[in-house]
């Protein structure tokens, strides 16, 4: 147990020290990298860009129908 | 096009794609050529010991840092994009993209992230040779990463490697390798990483002459100047090379772009390259299309010929040939191949009916038609013209194509004669008494994210009317969602991106302002 706990405790402490001890112009980016992965994975992802077949349909099977439609009768009406 | 997709929707999905793509630009070429200028340093650090070397690579690592930090992520949003906005398209493209689009997240994920944490928080705590061995391991990561996006993106321009099931309307992939050695990605992957070092080369020359303007950090300065000369010739003159390679690719595989960058109505051998020129609407045209034609222009006679063929009697078709075909030169009309597009969407159309109509019989027949490779090779290839109204609907935006191209080609040789000057200067000990070149090296920034930039608008503006060269167009590819929501979208897009290009912008002049001190 101690042979894999003590490689991961150093890792960790890399990182951990690593963060501690980082510059100025480290923890603007770390911030704009928070913020930015949250606007894009929690805003945008959730209520921006949901996948437009996997919203509509259920199974592949419904989402390959709905595309052969648009490939082969273009003059089809969508809501 | 699709008759009742909306314009405005098409309009706004084409240009969000462009501004996120544009952007994520921004961030890219810089990460692929400084990781290697960085890597480099540290090589003569850790081969010399001296402690000066170790100061100037941590600098040049400290703005690499800002840009990658800057820049991740801004490509996931493509990603979002294609599923939202280009749902038909996704759908179609199958595995071909996910496969590797899923290379490239875990190349990513193993090798830049695991390694550039040792590159930042490893100094002093690692050995010297494990630190290097991780940031050329960055650097080869990030190129690897570009790799796969440009694979799949060759993959639009030269669709190779698969074929279509027409059970679930998808492409499937069956040869992984044809995918991976498309000539297009090849040429492409070349060309857009050593436009990549071409860039940083430019970055770190215009910082270190601004540091040598003010009389600051000439020790950094001068050896900068250095690597950034060699390490930029040397690319400038890789992106000549593959930009060649990669036209004659283009006139086989994609040539009415390559009729378009060079404005070429009517084919001829011996043809010039337009080294410089201006363009007008031409009283002539094809269809409801107005052509162009030059108000002047400095032509390098049979030099197009050369870049297509390797041969001033090549015949170069020009935009008429190829959209009102040549018998002579064995070139189908467009409107040819919207009748055999069209007939291969009849077969899907049957082949649909009679599966939903349980008619067992007609749907083998019908099957068995998409495997044969007569149908693959002479019908289902133009399975795009099939969408297309008019044969014109198949020509680009001329001008764009034209511009772009010049300026990007021009920009490369102004590139070059400053590489040569600056190495020459450097190397001659004078480069301090030059203060005029030492401004041009700094205003060659801009200019060279410009040429990187011009370089995509080209790619992706002189390939439409497609999004998969001959199989899909834009039309046919686009979701059926409000064009409304995709505006709200775009407008997101550019204040989140102005904020993180104004970001990187702001944390990276201070720290270059800051030099050496930090």
């Amino acid at each position: 147990m101690r042979r894999i706990l003590k490689p991961l405790a150093s890792l960790s402490g890399f990182y951990i020290d690593g963060f501690r001890n980082m510059s100025s112009w480290g923890r603007k980016v770390w911030i704009i990298i928070v913020i930015k992965l949250f606007l894009i994975f929690l805003i945008l992802r959730i209520f921006f860009f949901q996948d437009f077949l996997k919203k509509r349909f259920g199974n592949d099977e419904e989402r390959s129908k709905y595309v052969l439609d648009q490939l082969t009768n273009p003059t089809v009406t969508h809501d | 096009m699709i008759e009742n997709v909306d314009p405005a929707l098409i309009d706004w999905s084409r240009a969000q794609f462009a501004l996120t793509a544009i952007y994520h630009w921004i961030f890219v070429p810089l990460t692929l050529g400084l990781s290697f200028i960085v890597a480099i340093m540290e090589t003569i650090y850790v081969r010399t010991g001296n402690e000066e070397w170790k100061r100037i690579t941590r600098f040049w690592m400290t703005l690499f840092g800002i840009n990658f930090a800057i820049g991740i992520a801004t490509g996931i949003i493509l990603e979002f994009e294609f599923g939202t906005n280009w749902s038909n398209y996704s759908w179609f493209v199958g595995d071909i993209f996910g496969a590797p689009l899923a290379i490239e997240g875990i190349l990513a994920f193993f090798l830049e992230s695991t390694f550039i944490a040792v590159m930042f928080f490893g100094w002093n705590k690692v050995g010297k040779k494990f630190h290097l061995a991780s940031s050329w391991l960055v650097a080869i990561g990030s190129n690897l990463s570009a790799l796969w996006i440009l694979v799949a993106n060759a993959w639009m321009q030269n669709p190779v490697g698969m074929v279509f099931n027409p059970d679930t309307a998808r492409n499937e992939m069956v040869n992984f390798w044809a995918v991976l050695f498309n000539p297009v990605a090849v040429d492409k992957f070349l060309h857009t990483v050593s436009s990549g070092y071409l860039l940083a080369s430019l970055f770190v020359l215009g910082i270190s002459s601004w540091f040598l303007l003010k009389k600051r950090e000439e020790w950094l300065a001068k050896r900068s100047i250095l690597i950034a000369s060699v390490f930029g010739l040397f690319s400038s003159l890789m992106v000549a090379f593959t930009g060649d390679t990669s036209a004659r690719t283009l006139s086989e595989l994609q040539p009415v772009k390559f009729a378009a960058f060079e404005a070429l109505n009517e084919g001829k051998q011996d043809a010039g390259l337009v080294a410089f020129g201006v363009l007008k609407n031409s009283e002539d045209n094809i269809g409801s299309r107005k052509l162009n034609e030059f108000v002047f222009r400095i032509e390098i006679p049979g030099f197009l010929s050369v870049m297509s063929g390797g041969d001033r009697n090549v015949f170069v078709p020009g935009i008429k040939d190829l959209i009102n075909g040549n018998e002579e030169r064995q070139i189908l009309s467009v409107t040819e191949k919207m009748d055999r597009g069209r007939y291969a969407k009849k077969v899907l159309t049957d082949y649909k009916l009679a599966k939903s109509q349980n008619n067992k019989e007609q749907a083998e027949a019908l099957m068995n038609i998409f495997g044969n490779r007569d149908f693959i090779d002479n019908y289902f290839r133009y399975f795009g013209y099939g969408f297309l109204r008019s044969p014109e609907d198949a020509i680009p935006n001329i001008p764009v194509a034209f511009y772009t191209f010049h300026l990007m080609v021009m920009l490369g040789f102004l590139f070059i004669a400053v590489f040569v000057v600056s190495l020459f200067l450097v190397l001659k000990g004078t480069l301090t008494k030059y203060r005029w070149f030492l401004w041009i090296s700094v205003a060659m920034i801009p200019l060279a994210y410009i040429a990187s930039e011009s370089g995509w608008i080209l790619a992706e503006m002189g390939r439409q009317p497609w999004i998969i060269q001959d199989l899909m167009p834009v039309s046919a590819a686009v979701s059926q969602i409000s064009p409304g929501s995709v505006m709200t979208t775009f407008i997101l897009f550019s204040v989140l991106f102005t904020a993180l290009l104004a970001a990187e912008i702001s944390i990276m002049t201070r720290q270059i302002k800051t030099g050496l001190k930090h």
